[in-house]
């Protein structure tokens, strides 16, 4: 037997302070009200830091400094200058690329794989990406000198705690905006982190402000007069909630939200890549992903082989400590998300469905679910159509293409699809009629900054990334 | 495989067509996913006691070549006497699998290597390139395997398997296979040729049906030799065969791997995707020269902590 040694990655890159205040104007504050929550390591349930629990007030000054840098710093400053401060945070996140990552999966519970070789990576891709494109607004197709919107308010997800941060930032900066962010509650830490890197980087005070709390501070903020753009990602329910509370309102909004993404395997796939990309679709980031392929949709001439060799890659994920170089899947970021996963998981069971897990010892403390697949699945399941945002995947089948697309489409969400053939029409055949925002050919959970990313239907509106992503901070 | 059977396996090598309709039928291989995993799977972190368990396993595997014009007895002596005892200093050091020699340099290894478990190897068949007449690679292998040699290494028919004459490519392995008598034959299907992955599928399935024992990636004498992708591809190949069949054939990755580094990230391929059954001298094989010093000279430095100089390894 080949047992890997344990391999873990230092904790001692990182400097966890004991507590945190909000970021505001250029430096960090204690909350008005004096509250505090604490952040855990969802591995251990060891408690990682206190962090401040930002109230009206608070979020009312942070959004009066993003007021403030607007009108007399950041929306006069040239292009370019504000392209060499987006080019220094994202040379910083390079060189402080391990203590992030490290800190990322303390706080979020995912393998320090994923964040060292997938987020953190992107993270610092976002920023160059968007420096570039700060000094060339007027050739990104939008007329010849769009206006930036003014103070946009960012409310991010806990799946991607950095990678969110960089996706909502990178772009509204380069377009001239100001923020004023609030991280998911349960993985605050490398926001406060990336506060610091914009100490480091000499970035002007108030042109980014940060202030953590739970859905309160979030709701003060997208409903603060004082903002002009509200940019959410995060689950379909408080989507729509932000849609109906600002409606009416003069805020522009964007909004990404769930998904239950169709991963479709014809018969003539490659398989051991299709099966490679149906455990990455899922598995990836313990499921926790907002286009992952979540319903597998398989050729019913190819089910049985598909299935086999899934079952076979399955058994040989590592499941365990996030901190360790080899582990695969870490921990279920919270309590309550691991309760969700296990009561639709338990409803698939109760339907009928035939649930099936590799063999694997979880750890003790901490909040863990293995591996999980259900198959002989229907449309009509719950698991077929509810968001379970855990390492759960419901196979189900189809005979025809056209049924593929059918039960493909077949779902209030439309975030992304995944399509696997060897034959190149087809591939263009299934784009053309799948309602995703994202077609993913061959492969799945592919990123790049250049590409823009958003939900039809259920999913949201409005696109992140590429010269798209520039829209929904500018004045057009 | 997802509509045969072991049983009309035999009747896939009846004609051409059926070969051809056989081998176009397997599941084409994407070159970016097997890229990708091969890459991903390069990034495990084998660490202290798990590293100690693979470099000793990988001096195991080592196949200790040299196919150079300039081989002599000596040459191959001094070789062999590598291979039985590749760290003099330290008798817990293990010997490798096999010398890999020239036909001619046969009857010097096997006497070297007498009593010691250390398998000849000698490659054949027109080696490298295989441009010759079937009867002279057939002789070719006769003469090394009655020479003492106990593993053949032959080359596969490039030009044919390229433009399409599959069963050619077929019926010579088996000739050679058959004339191989009691030696065990390696099957090399030059990759670095072949240039796809599907290709590279397609000839692995040739050297399985043929009935080859193990399937090589390279002569070493072409400019692509073993990659892991490649190495992937063809170790899928081997575990969908025997899932058919029940026969384990093994792999041989050659050309090209250095660095322990390398070697483990082998390990780790074949662990992940064929399993423990193939993490065995009888099943997996390094084609290599340099890269035994550089295990010995990890091994060294696990066990003392400290890095030895190249002087205190011998030379080959």
């Amino acid at each position: 037997m080949f047992e890997y040694a344990p391999a873990p990655e230092s904790r001692a890159v990182v400097d966890i302070k004991p507590s945190y205040g909000l970021f505001v104007d250029g430096a960090f504050v204690d909350p008005a009200d004096g509250a505090y929550f604490k952040t855990i390591n969802p591995a251990s349930e060891e408690v990682l830091s206190e962090v401040a629990e930002a109230g009206p007030a608070d979020v009312d000054r942070a959004v009066a400094a993003a007021r403030k840098a607007y009108d007399k710093v950041w929306s006069r400053m040239p292009g370019r200058d504000r392209a060499k401060y987006l080019y220094r945070i994202a040379r910083i996140i390079q060189e402080r690329g391990r203590e992030l990552a490290v800190l990322e999966s303390l706080d979020n519970g995912k393998p320090i794989r994923e964040s060292r070789d997938v987020d953190i990576p992107l993270v610092a891709a976002h920023f160059f990406y968007y420096a570039g494109w700060a000094d060339k607004l007027s050739h990104a197709g939008f007329g010849p000198a769009p206006r930036p919107l003014g103070v946009a308010a960012q409310v991010i997800p806990w799946n991607f705690p950095l990678l969110m941060l960089a996706w909502k930032i990178a772009p509204a900066l380069a377009a001239g905006n100001t923020v004023v962010l609030k991280p998911a509650e349960t993985t605050p830490l490398t926001a406060l982190l990336f506060a610091e890197i914009c100490q480091q980087a000499d970035l002007p005070p108030g042109v980014v402000n940060i202030v953590t709390g739970a859905g309160e501070t979030g709701r003060a903020l997208v409903e603060h007069a004082g903002v002009d753009k509200i940019a959410f990602t995060g689950s379909t329910d408080v989507g729509k909630a932000i849609a109906r509370s600002v409606a009416g309102s003069r805020k522009k909004v964007t909004l990404e939200l769930g998904g239950k993404a169709a991963n479709v395997v014809f018969e003539d796939a490659p398989i051991d890549q299709a099966v490679e990309g149906i455990v990455n679709g899922i598995f990836f980031n313990q499921g926790h992903v907002c286009c992952a392929g979540s319903r597998l949709l398989v050729q019913e001439s190819v089910y049985e082989p598909v299935l086999a060799s899934l079952k076979r890659r399955m058994a040989r994920l590592r499941v365990g400590d996030p901190l360790d170089k080899n582990t695969d899947i870490g921990a279920i970021n919270s309590a309550a998300q691991l309760e969700r996963i296990r009561t639709l998981s338990d409803i698939g069971g109760e339907e009928g469905a035939e649930r099936w897990s590799p063999p694997c010892d979880l750890p003790e403390n901490g909040f863990w679910f293995a591996p999980t697949i259900f198959t002989g699945v229907t449309q009509a399941h719950r698991i077929a159509r509810e968001e379970i945002f855990g390492p759960v995947l419901s196979v189900l089948t189809f005979r025809t293409p056209a049924e593929a697309v059918e039960k493909a489409n077949n779902t209030p969400y439309g975030l992304s699809a995944g399509v696997w053939t060897d034959k190149g029409s087809r591939i263009l055949w299934m784009a053309d009629r799948l309602r995703a925002g994202v077609v993913w050919a061959n492969t799945f959970n592919k990123f790049d900054p250049t590409s823009p990313f958003g939900g039809y239907k259920e999913s949201g509106y409005g696109r992140e990334g590429g010269r798209h992503g520039l829209e929904a901070y500018l004045d057009v | 495989m997802t509509a045969t059977t072991a049983s009309d396996l035999s009747s896939v090598t009846s004609s051409d067509a059926a070969l051809r309709a056989f081998l176009h039928g397997l599941p084409g291989v994407d070159q970016v996913g097997a890229e990708q995993r091969a890459a991903m799977l390069g990034t495990r972190s084998i660490k202290t006691t798990a590293k100690a368990w693979a470099i000793d396993l990988a001096i195991r595997m080592v196949d200790l070549t040299t196919l150079e014009g300039a081989d002599t007895p000596g040459k191959v002596r001094a070789l062999c006497a590598k291979a039985r005892r590749p760290d003099p200093a330290d008798p817990t050091c293990p010997s490798v699998a096999a010398i890999c020699v020239y036909p001619a340099m046969v009857p010097v290894a096997t006497e070297a290597l007498a009593g010691s478990g250390v398998h000849t190897a000698s490659v054949a068949t027109a080696f490298p390139s295989g441009q010759a007449p079937l009867e002279i690679k057939l002789a070719d292998t006769r003469a090394a395997v009655a020479a003492g040699a106990d593993e053949i290494d032959m080359v596969i028919n490039r030009g044919a398997f390229l433009s399409g004459r599959y069963l050619e490519v077929y019926e010579e392995i088996a000739a050679v296979k058959q004339a191989c008598g009691p030696a065990h034959l390696k099957v090399i299907l030059e990759t670095g040729e072949l240039s796809t992955y599907d290709n590279v599928r397609r000839a692995s399935w040739i050297g399985m049906l043929a009935g080859g024992d193990f399937i090589k990636t390279s002569t070493g004498k072409v400019p692509v030799a073993a990659t892991l992708p490649v190495t992937l591809v063809m170790i899928e190949a081997v575990r969908d065969f025997r899932d058919l069949t029940g026969r384990q054939v093994g792999v041989k990755p050659a050309g090209g791997i250095r660095t322990t580094k390398d070697a483990i990230k082998y390990l780790v391929l074949v662990n992940e995707t064929a399993g423990d059954d193939w993490l065995d001298p009888d099943w997996f094989r390094f084609g290599a020269s340099t890269l035994l010093n550089d295990l010995l000279m990890q091994r060294t430095k696990l066990t003392t902590g400290v890095y030895a100089g190249p002087d205190y390894f011998t030379l080959d």
